[in-house]
């Protein structure tokens, strides 16, 4: 083998899309043999952490599918899988790498056709978009760093909560009887995503050695006064802390929590 | 007197025949399921979505397949048709002559590699005639049970599936068999037949090739159908730019004698027309129409979405009739609008068939002596739904009157229920309850771990190395033993492996084959009887989802098997045995409402002598049934009322609560514990489930002058002026759809039609002379109503439309009710000065519903009425286990209706209140409290109410209801703190698969 062959992680849904990924072999509709099948009950089961864990892991891709809207066999469990991959899908375009390695896709039982297609489709995508730069012995540090960071965000809770709420907030309404538009709500999300990111980014780097405001700018290409404040809220949740001053540059350690 | 048998015979295997068979073997009792074709599911298996939730229908109905054909309480008898039935009521001998199948039923695997060997092609039919099939097939690719048959009409004899057979499963000798069965009850659901559209010669279906009929075009539509989900015409093959629909071929048609309406073709229609717009965009549908009959739950939310969505155009004509353009093969539809002939080319014409009995319908009546109707529908009666002309034998879904599947889902349980209420004595006699032996403790144990790799014939083995695979997988880590079958699921494999799990103390067992959505159960079953858990073993599928997709790429394929073997394994190590809970079942019901759904349903649980208590809220039982004085084609609904009255107040099983009220409900499924305020006085109840009947209302209107003029009245008011003899007019009009299919209420409310003419036909009875003008959007006389509404017709009774934009008038002129009403052909307004004017009002929710709902905590749809599980399939359940509901509280609905769902919540009710205690899944969700901190996210995502919080030392921590979750995980993956695991799909687990799974590939050596 010359060409390069992505390596495709594939979780399905049991009652829609496995039985459609069946109906395919049933079918004997070929498409091509990167895709390794997880069988999950539902879409919605899927953790964002074990998405990015995998990414981590130098998959070139994630493919997860379930039930058309509307036929989910837990009711609306595939749509918490919808609001679980639009935020996985921001977090990891911040980190450098393609957020088209993840897609989320709605299978049903009769579709065997289109599980092949979209399987073949995506393949053919990741052929194009070449080897996950985190895959092999020598992956790229940087973006590795981030998704890292990535999986920090999407496993604490500011973020899970947000996604665990949002159906709620939104279709339902809030604490005070009024629904909140979606734009507001994305607003909400994205400055979340950004924030948690980079403190998650500043806590990895100086875990390996205390670095200044200043350096954490340069490293992470930011704004020193936003660094500065990533900082604050760092110290105040006790997750960094003030290792000395050299010169004019105080540095920060990350603290170790048990 | 003789023995009484507790075993039902159901025959058709439709979904009203598979519904009502795992009703009663949920219920205790032994059942034969009989069709005449080699696979279960019937017309809903060639569907391709559904109406109106747009449903794919092989994704809802394959589960029920699955459960059914593997049932321990469920016989299937296929092939098979009834010869004889002697004996009555309680013990019927039945003859059944199964024709031969040619295949052994227990051998064959159902892998197909006769199949693709058979060199002879027959046209299939489940493609409806538009794709080919070989001599030996199975009816669709999910058929249940998956055991391929010979068509003796088309096979050669040539041998060639015997000699590929690895299974051994061909027997050319086999022959007609004569099978006895016992039973106590007999459900009939043989289903119907679509109406033959050449019979309408007009039409130019069989001349045309692109006229086709609605199911042929179910196929075209289907992703899994003979053109792979492309809409296509069938002369050409070309993408079709403009569809004509061509509505009641075969229904209302006096001409061929069926003047009955088959209730579910201009739904299915606009599904259609929808469905194949979501294929194409550019498409144009255009659907021919004489009314819109969308008169069931959210239909006319449906349609009003077809024609404003999707631009699908409504003509209100018939077709007279189709001719072909020879260049094109395209179609002129030729019809009448506003008295103008028109024409309209298209590419694609269907026909949109109606429902006939089905063709053994008069054969069936004579051997098993029931009565048919004059269509050669099973005859039943208003105020008994279920029950055919003979004791003992039931009917349900469309053999009785054309409908469409809930109604056929409701009614098949409602079948269950009478066939179970007969036996009810013998409840438990003929089930099997299987004993297995106890289970090894493996706590203590390091993994060693069985791998048994199928060959499947040639399925896996021809395309994947198996013996490689073998090889490969021995050497993974904890893994003890590997071995390759050439059928890992034949019965003498299973045996073998109950062998080697003692032989190598194995305890933990993975097989590498097809699909764990058909096989995980028997293997499962496998290991438990070698004394594993269940939760022990695992399936890689490396047929369905490898040697079947990667046929080219052996080298590949068999690279994939392995790691899908070593992911599999490496989950599998991590694999915990799980206890099934049992939790105890209070085998009292509790209904709430005492009209006629909700006596109905108490009397039914009393039947089957189940303590009920029957709360109202008013002083007096009989709800909206005590307004009802006459009803079509029914004997006195008074009498009928006084005789269901005294049955519940007669028993004692029945505890009735008048001028009662719920004001507390605690519990779930099994266990509940409800406060009734019964007048002031507080009283509780424990009791395993809940009915909800609570009824609805007819809507007061404030328009056309009502409540300021007394001689504007509602159809009931009509009704009971008819009655007292207060009546005397010479003209009287009707106005329908008063507060419905309006901007407040956009739904139909279904009864009014008939409510008009059969108030319309009372008044012709008593005063022929009187003058009746009903004022109509479009009439909705489904089913054999429709012979009624023809009935009025022809006693001068004048139906006129109106629509929204002209709306009648009525006004007050010299003290005379005046009423202007729009003629759109002559277009003009055309005065009538009625005596009476009749608003025909909706039906609306209870108000009381919104409080009874928080309690219960299950749902409401947007007009209030109560919203079940799953519209389709689950018409009387709701996603909280152990609260059903019936009646008007689901929708308005007739008499008959009413009785059917009653009958169905109370067989839905019993499936649980039978059991002693119920078995709770062990993969469920499981709450860590050191970590949960209370957010009560997972409690607002779970859709079963399975999650409620607790205060553990003064803290909200979330508390897993184990009756109610389905495992889902979805709670888990949501836990801002990660304090919930989902069983058995542990996140360590799923780790380990997937970090095994991305290794470096299995290397050649």
């Amino acid at each position: 083998m010359t060409e390069f062959e992505p390596k495709i992680i594939g979780f399905l849904c049991n009652w829609c899309s496995y039985a459609g990924a069946d109906l395919a072999g049933v079918s004997r509709i070929q498409y091509p043999a990167n895709i390794r099948v997880i069988r999950v009950m539902c879409s919605g089961r899927v953790d964002p952490v074990i998405v990015l864990e995998m990414l981590a892991n130098g998959a070139d891709g994630v493919i997860v599918t379930g039930c058309h809207p509307g036929e989910c066999h837990y009711m609306e469990g595939n749509l918490q899988a919808e609001r679980k991959i639009k935020m996985l899908k921001k977090l990891i375009s911040r980190t450098g790498l393609e957020s088209e390695r993840l897609r989320l896709e709605w299978v049903s039982a009769s579709e065997g056709a289109r599980f092949a297609e979209v399987i073949k489709d995506f393949t053919n995508q990741l052929r194009n978009l070449g080897a996950s730069p985190l895959a092999g012995e020598n992956p790229d540090k940087t973006i590795l760093a981030g998704i890292i960071a990535a999986k920090a965000v999407a496993g604490a809770s500011r973020l899970r909560t947000l996604v665990g709420r949002e159906r709620t907030l939104i279709e339902e309404g809030n604490v005070y009887d009024e629904k909140v538009g979606q734009r507001e709500f994305d607003e909400v999300m994205d400055g979340s995503i950004d924030a948690e990111y980079i403190r998650n980014r500043i806590h990895l780097l100086v875990k390996d050695k205390p670095m200044s405001v200043e350096g954490l700018a340069k490293h992470l290409g930011l704004d020193p006064k936003n660094v500065l404040r990533h900082i604050v809220v760092l110290r105040q949740r006790g997750l960094v802390s003030l290792d000395r001053i050299e010169g004019e540059d105080p540095l920060y350690i990350a603290l170790e929590v048990s | 007197m003789r023995d009484k048998v507790g075993a039902i015979l159901v025959v058709g295997g439709g979904i009203a025949g598979i519904q009502a068979s795992l009703d009663l073997a949920d219920s205790g009792f032994k059942v034969y399921l009989l069709d005449e074709s080699p696979s279960i599911g019937g017309t809903m298996t060639q569907l391709d979505k559904t109406f109106p939730t747009n449903d794919c229908a092989m994704c809802i109905l394959a589960p029920k397949l699955v459960t059914a054909g593997r049932h321990p309480n469920v016989e299937l008898i296929m092939g098979a048709e009834i010869k004889r039935v002697e004996g009555e009521a309680g013990h019927f001998q039945v003859s059944l002559v199964k024709k031969p199948r040619y295949i052994d039923e227990e051998k064959c695997t159902g892998c197909g590699v006769c199949a693709r060997e058979c060199p002879v092609e027959a046209i299939d039919e489940f493609n409806e005639r538009l794709g080919e099939r070989s001599a030996i097939y199975v009816k669709y690719p999910q058929a249940v049970p998956l055991v391929y048959a010979i068509d003796r009409d088309k096979c050669i004899g040539c041998g060639t599936c015997q000699e590929v057979c690895k299974a051994g499963a061909v027997q050319y000798d086999e022959k007609e068999k004569e099978i006895t069965v016992h039973v106590g009850s007999v459900i009939l659901a043989p289903g119907f037949e679509e109406f033959d559209p050449k019979l309408k010669g007009e039409y130019g279906y069989g001349q045309h090739s692109n006229v086709v009929s609605s199911i042929e075009f179910e196929r075209i539509l289907s992703a899994s159908g003979p053109y792979g989900g492309l809409v296509l015409r069938p002369s050409d093959g070309k993408v079709p730019r403009k569809i004509a629909f061509i509505q009641c071929v075969g229904s209302r048609d006096a001409k061929i004698g069926n003047n009955y309406c088959s209730s579910a073709c201009c739904m299915y229609a606009i599904k259609e027309a929808v469905i194949a717009r979501e294929h194409n965009p550019d498409l144009q549908c255009t659907i021919f129409f004489m009314d819109v009959r969308a008169y069931g739950k959210e239909f006319d939310a449906y349609y009003n979405r077809a024609e404003d969505e999707y631009g699908v155009r409504f003509i209100r004509s018939r077709v007279s009739h189709v001719e072909e353009v020879p260049e094109s093969q395209n179609l002129l539809v030729n019809y009448v609008e506003d008295g103008n002939p028109k024409t309209e080319e298209v590419n694609l014409v269907v026909l949109s068939v109606g429902m006939r009995p089905p063709r053994h319908a008069e054969e069936l009546a004579k051997t098993l002596n029931i009565r048919l109707n004059k269509y050669d529908f099973c005859s039943t009666q208003t105020f008994s739904p279920l029950e055919t002309s003979r004791p003992g034998i039931y009917v349900c879904g469309a053999f009785s009157a054309p409908k469409d599947i809930p109604e056929s889902v409701a009614q098949a349980s409602g079948a269950a229920v009478k066939a179970a209420s007969l036996i009810s004595s013998e409840r438990g006699t003929l089930t099997t309850v299987k004993e297995y032996p106890p289970e090894r403790d493996v706590s203590d144990e390091a993994p060693r771990i069985g791998v048994f790799v199928c060959h499947c014939g040639i399925n896996i083995g021809g395309f994947v190395n198996v013996p490689e695979v073998v090889e490969y997988v021995k050497a993974l880590p904890n893994v003890v033993y590997a071995e390759h079958n050439l059928y890992t699921c034949s019965e003498d494999t299973q045996k073998g492996i109950r062998e080697r799990i003692k032989e190598h103390n194995l305890n933990r067992v993975v097989v590498a084959s097809c699909t764990p959505r058909t096989h995980e159960p028997l293997f499962r079953e496998t290991v438990r009887e070698a004394g594993l858990n269940i939760y022990l073993f695992e399936m890689a599928n490396i047929r369905d989802q490898c040697s079947w997709v990667h046929m080219h790429e052996p080298e590949e394929a068999t690279v994939k098997a392995k790691d899908l073997v070593r992911s599999i394994v490496a989950k599998v190590r991590l694999l915990k045995p799980l206890k099934k809970p049992m939790i105890g079942v209070t085998p009292t019901g509790l209904v709430i409402g005492g009209g006629l759904s909700g006596m109905t349903a108490a009397s039914e649980l009393a039947k089957q002598s189940f303590e009920v208590h029957l709360v109202e809220k008013e002083k007096e039982l009989g709800g909206h049934l005590r307004h009802i004085h006459y009803v079509l084609g029914s004997k006195n609904p008074q009498e009928q009322l006084r005789s269901i009255i005294k049955e519940v107040t007669g028993n004692e099983k029945v505890h009735v609560h008048l001028n009662s009220e719920i004001s507390d409900v605690e519990g779930y499924v099994g266990n509940f514990k409800t406060t009734l305020n019964c007048d002031g006085k507080k009283k509780e109840i424990n009791h395993g489930i809940v009915i909800i009947a609570t009824g609805a209302k007819e809507h007061r209107p404030t328009e056309y002058l009502y409540s300021i003029d007394k001689r504007v009245l509602t159809q009931q008011e009509l009704e009971e002026k008819l009655t007292n003899g207060q009546f005397d007019a010479k003209t009287v009009a009707m106005i329908q759809c008063v507060g419905s299919r309006n901007g407040t209420r956009p739904y139909c409310s279904r009864i009014c039609c008939s409510q008009a003419v059969k108030n319309a036909l009372k008044i012709k009875e008593s005063s022929p002379e009187t003058d009746v003008y009903i004022l109509y959007k479009d009439v909705r006389t489904y089913g054999f109503l429709e012979d009624y509404y023809r009935e009025a017709a022809s006693k001068g009774v004048l139906f006129i439309r109106y629509d929204d934009e002209n709306k009648p008038k009525v006004t007050l002129e010299h003290g005379k009710l005046n009423v202007l009403v729009w003629e759109p052909v002559i277009k003009t307004w055309i005065p009538i000065e009625p005596d009476f004017l009749t608003l025909s009002t909706a039906t609306i929710s209870n108000p009381d519903n919104e409080r009874i709902a928080k309690m219960l905590k299950v749902p409401l749809s947007k007009d209030g009425f109560f919203l079940e599980a799953h519209m389709k399939l689950r018409p009387v359940d709701f996603a909280t286990d152990g609260v059903f509901l019936c009646g008007l509280a689901h929708w308005p609905k007739s008499i008959a209706e009413s009785i059917s769902q009653a009958c169905a919540a109370a067989a839905r009710a019993i499936t649980i209140l039978s059991k002693e205690a119920l078995e709770v899944e062990g993969a469920i969700a499981n709450v860590n409290e050191d970590f949960c901190s209370g957010c009560k996210i997972c409690e607002s995502i779970c859709a079963y109410n399975a999650i409620e919080m607790k205060e553990v030392d003064g803290k909200l921590r979330a508390h897993i209801l184990e009756a109610l979750c389905k495992g889902c995980g979805v709670c888990g993956s949501s836990c801002p703190t990660k304090a919930i695991c989902m069983l058995h799909f542990t996140d360590d687990q799923i780790l380990a698969e997937v970090r095994a799974a991305l290794e470096e590939e299995a290397k050649y050596d």
